[in-house]
């Protein structure tokens, strides 16, 4: 045996927290496809029986429908406004010598600090003393709003990655600013620009407050799920449609965060 | 070595960054064809000065023009002229191919055509057959040969390559330098070369102008540079050089004798500096100049009798430093080693002496 340095010996109690630690996240959360799959209306022990009723029970159900409508549009909508404003916030902050610059960024990432509930009641004000009617139009808005910190904070790091001269080459072989934005900066930005479009969509999708206070009529999936809740006998419904959700949303962002991971390591090769 | 009227000239140039003087009042001519070289040290103002030339960086205050034509008004897609970066900046997004014809999109070339003017630049780079590479794939040598690519098939009336080969390793830069040289040769146009390498510099440009401080030193062919310098800055940056203190005791014709501390009275050709009868001069003697011998030697040239202190083995030649009465620093003494070196170089202090013609002598002023 060769003595070795603490920095290569295993740790035994760090890997027994981790363990743990993911237990702690997951195990509520696998309870959702678990019940969804039970034959009876009551979450309880021990479980009756396998169905997939439930499941069945869901595409026969037409507000759901219209409710997951009305989520794919806002998040489409929100997730590509947020994305369009936050290409353009990151190349700001990162090719201009801006003054503030670090204010800016702390001020643009604020939504993501303020308490949803206080956010919504600002703009629910907002919106009435305005007289906008609320709608699926206000929603987007919000959403938008929360979004930005997210775009900005997955756009930062691809335009802060690439080498700036290689915009000043596309300058000094005739090519315009507008050329050079079309022909280089965006090509090499665009995995970043995919990963902010996924997770500004999953941001949207899932959101609950923002939602509750500023949709009219036509409830976002969330508030409708929410106000199946009243309901016992829709719970497993609700299940079924959150087991689904759930794992939608893990494949959208394991594919966001490979698209990230991938292109800034393809970058790194070229490095070298 | 610029005949007619010069390609870019550049006219009591200067730039700033807030309080840091970059470059300070410059003023270059450079001639049509021409392989110019702008050398000095990190930080001397020689990269502003390039960027300026590519136009992005606007002078504070002077005027550049580029084949008769003001460009203080002309941004950088506008010029007449095409950069090779450092770092070569080949767009990671995009084949050979497409990084070589970026800046033909505006000629609107047929797709024929197009190829072909790529073929012809690959052949030229002696990389036929890579068009279909990704940028990814490339080597350091074949990064910097897509970059010069690039820029060369927009056929510019200058290139302007900022120090190209610093990135390569030794062997690859000497041999590339003999390529761009012969490249420059074969396509005609006027390069501007940004080195802190002077040996680079002097291998492969017509003319070299030495920048410090924001400053142009010399503007000068490399014989002349090396040979006749005409400052002791330029002197002690390019190549090893001694310097004596010394004075101006006569001067008679287009010859100078001065008296140099531990050297004694020599004369020395009228160099750059006209000094006066009485004045205070530098000597300025490179140790290739000087030899070594072990007993007076007859004929011309002058000679003085010193110590051989120490000496240093280094592959072709071999440093000796010799310790001469009322010089404080030991006189450098460079020879090839043209026999077999057997046995390590003797370090023993003995008695030499020190010798060199009257030709070997630069005379600088003394500031």
């Amino acid at each position: 045996m060769t003595p070795s340095s603490y920095i290569q010996r295993p740790n035994r109690p760090l890997r027994a927290y981790a363990l743990w630690y993911l237990v702690f996240l997951y195990i509520p959360v696998l309870f959702l496809p678990l019940f969804s799959f039970n034959d009876s209306i009551y979450i309880a022990f021990p479980l009756k029986g396998f169905t997939t009723e439930w499941y069945q029970d869901l595409f026969a159900n037409e507000p759901l429908f219209a409710a997951l409508i009305n989520s794919l549009k806002v998040g489409a909508v929100a997730s590509m406004l947020a994305t369009a404003l936050g290409i353009f916030a990151a190349k700001a902050v990162t090719r201009y010598r801006l003054p503030g610059r670090k204010p800016l960024i702390g001020f643009i990432m604020l939504p993501l600090v303020i308490p949803g509930i206080v956010f919504g009641v600002a703009l629910l004000i907002l919106m009435s003393r305005l007289g906008v009617p609320l709608s699926l139009y206000t929603v987007t808005l919000g959403h938008t709003i929360l979004c930005i910190p997210f775009a900005v904070a997955t756009l930062i790091p691809r335009f802060e990655g690439f080498d700036r001269s290689i915009e000043e080459v596309s300058a000094d072989l005739g090519e315009t600013a507008w050329g050079t934005f079309w022909r280089v900066t965006l090509p090499v930005v665009f995995p970043g620009i995919v990963a902010s479009l996924l997770l500004c969509f999953t941001v949207s999708f899932d959101e609950f407050i923002m939602a509750f206070f500023m949709s009219g009529t036509d409830p976002t999936l969330p508030i409708y799920m929410w106000g199946q809740l009243r309901f016992p006998d829709r719970l497993p419904g609700v299940l079924a449609l959150g087991s689904i959700i759930l794992v939608a949303s893990f494949c959208l962002v394991f594919f966001a965060h490979w698209l990230r991971t991938f292109g800034l390591q393809t970058k790194s090769a070229g490095r070298a | 070595m610029s005949p007619g009227e010069p390609i870019i000239s550049i006219a009591d140039v200067s730039k700033t960054f807030g309080a840091v003087r970059a470059v300070e009042s410059v003023s270059l001519d450079i001639g049509r064809g021409e392989f110019f070289s702008l050398l000095g040290p990190s930080g001397c103002g020689k990269t502003t000065l390039l960027r300026m030339l590519a136009g992005f960086e606007v002078p504070t205050s002077g005027e550049i023009s580029i084949d008769g034509q003001s460009m203080a008004a002309v941004p950088p897609h506008h010029r007449p002229v095409n950069m090779v970066f450092q770092n070569y900046a080949i767009f990671p997004h995009l084949n050979v191919r497409a990084n070589i014809a970026y800046g033909l999109r505006k000629a609107k070339l047929p797709r024929p055509l197009l190829d072909a003017r790529v073929e012809e630049m690959l052949e030229l780079i002696k990389l036929p057959g890579y068009g279909e590479r990704r940028s990814l794939e490339l080597s350091g040598g074949e990064r910097q040969r897509v970059a010069l690519a690039r820029a060369l098939i927009k056929r510019p009336k200058v290139l302007l390559l900022d120090e190209p080969l610093g990135a390569l390793d030794k062997k690859l830069r000497e041999q590339m330098q003999l390529e761009l040289r012969a490249l420059q040769r074969s396509v005609g146009i006027t390069f501007v070369f940004v080195t802190h390498d002077q040996e680079e510099a002097l291998i492969m440009s017509d003319r070299i102008a030495v920048m410090a401080a924001g400053h142009v030193l010399q503007v000068d062919t490399p014989t002349r540079l090396y040979e006749i310098p005409n400052s002791r800055e330029v002197a002690a940056f390019i190549g090893n050089m001694n310097f004596f203190a010394a004075r101006v005791t006569t001067i008679n014709g287009r010859v100078t004798t001065v008296s140099a501390e531990g050297l004694g009275n020599f004369s020395a050709p009228v160099g750059e500096s006209a000094a006066a009868t009485g004045e205070a001069v530098v000597v300025a003697i490179r140790p290739e100049k000087f030899f070594l011998s072990e007993h007076r030697p007859d004929g011309d040239g002058y000679a003085i009798e010193g110590v051989l202190d120490n000496a240093t083995y280094r592959g072709e030649q071999s440093h000796f430093y010799v310790r001469i009465d009322g010089i404080e620093r030991a006189v450098v003494v460079s020879a090839q080693n043209a026999k077999p070196v057997l046995e390590t170089i003797s370090d023993q202090r003995r008695p030499v002496w020190l010798c060199w013609p009257s030709e070997a002598v630069v005379l600088l002023n003394a500031n």
